[in-house]
């Protein structure tokens, strides 16, 4: 008896059995807790006559939307559309704000290390001042000054055919869209063909880059007829007609990720390229480069490596931050999904959704720039 | 002086060409502002028996500021609903906060008492908000807003975050409870994967439908939860990084000696870890404050929203951008502070970097 109670006590004793007994009883209380949590849930959604399930999906959404990438038709659409549609929109201001973004952080974070004090000390209080507030009250900030702009009828008008004021940014564009489209497809096709042709040949480029970026889409235009009519804004009653019309909402959302997230990329492209051991620079400029080239064919490529990991997660938390859309009325998918829940109660199943899409964009983003990571590391080194 | 603007401002023509074209645009801009802040601004506004007359200021908005706003304002925007004569309460609320702030940024006291005078702290300026003693009356949660709950929303949330923190790091390396730590690095990659606007829809609209019949928790104390989980997986991560940057010999010294998990945790692990990542962490609580301000979509009366609020009155609805100014002004003297007092830190000891 004796022994055989020591033994049990050994067994007891040894790191595996208590890992296992731990492990068993944590999850056990968490099975618990949840068990009880969708206990009294059935029950408050029995209580309330909300029904589980996606079934509202596929009822017609009375929600009005006012910019779709889509064909949408409020109380003729589907909720499924409806999200759909915000979730395009998020996509397009997340898309269009990391390449903006991106552009702006680079040139502050390299003004922020240049030798002129000027550029130097401007871009260090931009992304002070920009760091040290909240987004949301600087998107607030900037839907402000928007609205404040003149009515449409005292529109501004910075160039010919286009026209500013508090109804959003009015843009012409091209009459015939699908030829417009095959025109641009022409020039990005032109555009990677003179990228290869670069990497394969190298040299001068200037009668290759002729033919790729502008011959090519010039032949694509006269093959489909040489349409040359614009779709032009004009003024009418109490707003304008025609033309394309950039938002306020949509321009505050985009200028506000893309003025606070540059900030961060500011910081991050200044610290990568102070990452860059000294006699780098020194070597380039020994060898008679000039600082231009200094940076573009010795500097950057080094600091990339350090970079791309941070810079990851800022374009993760643009995306993320682009959910602040709801405080303006800009519609994207948290917008939207939140007047579904208001119109259905389907509190669960929308945040689902919402959590669902979002953590699918943020494992898509991570994927992309792994990939991106992995090849900059293989052709640096 | 010549040679020092020759040396930094025109030292090649490309970059004397970028400083007169920054130094035009600053100019512009600069004077632009200037005269609309100051110089044309109106600081007060003619008083009508029907109440301030704001007519002027409406007319000439473009080219001047209404200050006037402000002292209409300023006492709803810091204390929100309330109740006049009690406002030195909440006022002195805020004292409270910074005092923490100011001595927990002490070397002095890093040391295990400061647990007990954060607790402390939070404990006092609990009672002193709501209330409840005699002396003190009740003041109901819908009544507090302002300035006060942005900092109890940061400072409650990162403290109730921190131990939850801890124990995920914890978690996320215990390799010999692989179960563990799959649930820790679930909830942290969850969390982080979604925004905080989807949390705290989360938490005013589904925590309700978790409770049983009769229990409610106001929308305050939902938001809070939200925040705590969501500053806890960030939070996490930053602690995780300080136990991975302590040297494996620690470990294994604690282990030499005999001390049990929760021991060498407590004794030797922690103690550490911890200091190495005082900066980032700083860090992780200025992001916290800025994004409490996600609290205005759930309609939680914070700093920002009862800016948002004060405009809403149609006499002043115009003037948004001046208080949009003043409430920005007072977010970067917190978050100023606070990322110079961990600047401070790295550049005094580059080993505390904590990345």
């Amino acid at each position: 008896m004796e022994r055989d109670h020591g033994r049990w006590h050994l067994v007891l004793r040894t790191a595996r059995t208590r890992a296992i007994v731990w492990q068993t009883l944590i999850l056990a209380s968490l099975a618990l807790i949840a068990w009880y949590l969708a206990h009294t849930t059935v029950h408050n959604l029995a209580e309330r006559h909300i029904a589980t399930g996606f079934g509202f999906l596929s009822q017609t959404a009375p929600i009005p939307i006012g910019e779709s990438l889509i064909d949408y038709a409020p109380s003729v659409s589907t909720y499924a559309r409806a999200l759909l549609v915000g979730f395009l929109n998020t996509l397009k201001v997340s898309l269009i704000g990391i390449a903006l973004a991106t552009i702006l952080g680079v040139i502050v974070g390299i003004a922020q290390l240049s030798p002129n004090w000027l550029a130097a000390k401007l871009s260090a209080a931009y992304v002070e001042i920009v760091r040290d507030t909240p987004p949301l009250l600087q998107l607030l900030l900037w839907y402000g000054l928007l609205q404040a702009l003149p009515a449409a009828r005292q529109a501004w008008h910075p160039l010919p055919f286009t026209a500013l004021s508090n109804r959003g940014l009015m843009l012409p564009v091209p009459h015939d869209g699908t030829a417009a489209l095959h025109v641009f497809l022409a020039f990005l096709l032109g555009a990677v063909a003179l990228t290869l042709y670069a990497k394969t040949r190298g040299g001068r480029l200037t009668i290759p880059a002729i033919a790729c970026l502008i011959g090519l889409p010039a032949l694509v235009w006269l093959a489909q007829g040489a349409p040359i009519a614009w779709d032009v804004p004009v003024l009418r009653g109490f707003n304008f007609q025609g033309g394309i019309t950039v938002t306020p909402e949509f321009a505050a959302l985009l200028v506000g990720l893309v003025i606070y997230t540059a900030a961060y990329i500011a910081e991050i492209v200044r610290s990568g390229i102070q990452a860059v051991p000294k006699g780098q620079t020194e070597a380039a400029a020994a060898l008679g480069l000039r600082r231009g080239a200094v940076l573009r064919l010795v500097v950057l490529p080094q600091a990339l490596r350090v970079i791309i990991p941070p810079l990851t997660s800022e374009y993760l938390n643009l995306a993320k931050n682009s959910s602040l859309a709801v405080a303006i009325g800009y519609q994207d998918l948290v917008s939207v999904a939140d007047t579904t829940l208001n119109q259905t109660g389907q509190s669960i199943e929308t945040i689902a959704i919402v959590m669902a899409v979002f953590l699918a964009i943020s494992l898509s983003i991570s994927l992309a720039m792994n990939i991106y990571n992995a090849r900059m590391q293989l052709v640096t080194r | 002086m010549i040679a020092w603007v020759r040396a930094n401002l025109f030292p090649g023509w490309i970059s004397g060409v970028v400083t007169i074209l920054l130094g035009a645009t600053i100019l512009y801009i600069g004077w632009g502002f200037v005269s609309w802040a100051i110089v044309n601004a109106h600081w007060t506004v003619p008083l009508t028996p029907q109440g301030p007359d704001t007519g002027l200021c409406r007319d000439t908005h473009a080219v001047a500021a209404c200050w006037a706003v402000m002292p209409e304002k300023f006492r709803f925007i810091l204390f929100g609903r309330y109740p006049y004569d009690q406002q030195w309460r909440p006022a002195f609320a805020i004292l409270l906060f910074v005092a923490l702030y100011i001595l927990s940024g002490l070397r002095r006291f890093w040391r295990r008492g400061l647990i007990g005078i954060w607790i402390a702290a939070l404990l006092a300026i609990g009672l002193l908000m709501w209330g409840g003693l005699p002396g003190l009356p009740f003041v109901a949660q819908d009544e507090c807003g302002g300035l006060p709950i942005t900092l109890i929303l940061s400072t409650f949330g990162i403290a109730g975050a921190f131990p939850r923190a801890v124990l995920v790091a914890l978690g996320r390396r215990a390799t010999a409870l692989p179960a563990v730590r799959l649930l820790c690095v679930v909830y942290v990659e969850l969390i982080r994967g979604v925004p905080l606007v989807a949390l705290l829809f989360m938490a005013s609209v589904m925590f309700p439908l978790f409770l049983p019949d009769g229990v409610s928790i106001d929308k305050l104390l939902r938001a809070q939860v939200a925040i705590i989980l969501f500053a806890a997986a960030y939070l996490a991560e930053v602690i995780r990084g300080g136990l991975q940057a302590l040297p494996p010999g620690q470990f294994e010294a604690a282990d030499a000696l005999g001390l049990s998990y929760w021991r060498k945790t407590r004794l030797i692990v922690l103690p550490q870890a911890l200091r190495l990542v005082i900066p980032p962490l700083v860090n992780t609580f200025t992001g916290l404050f800025k994004d409490t301000s996600l609290v205005l979509i759930i309609g939680i009366l914070d700093l920002l929203t009862a800016g948002k609020v004060a405009i809403a009155d149609p006499l002043w609805q115009p003037f948004g951008e001046e208080i949009y100014l003043v409430l920005g002004a007072i977010y970067f003297a917190f978050c100023y502070a606070m990322t110079r007092y961990s600047r401070g830190l790295e550049r005094a000891d580059p080993q505390r970097g904590g990345r």
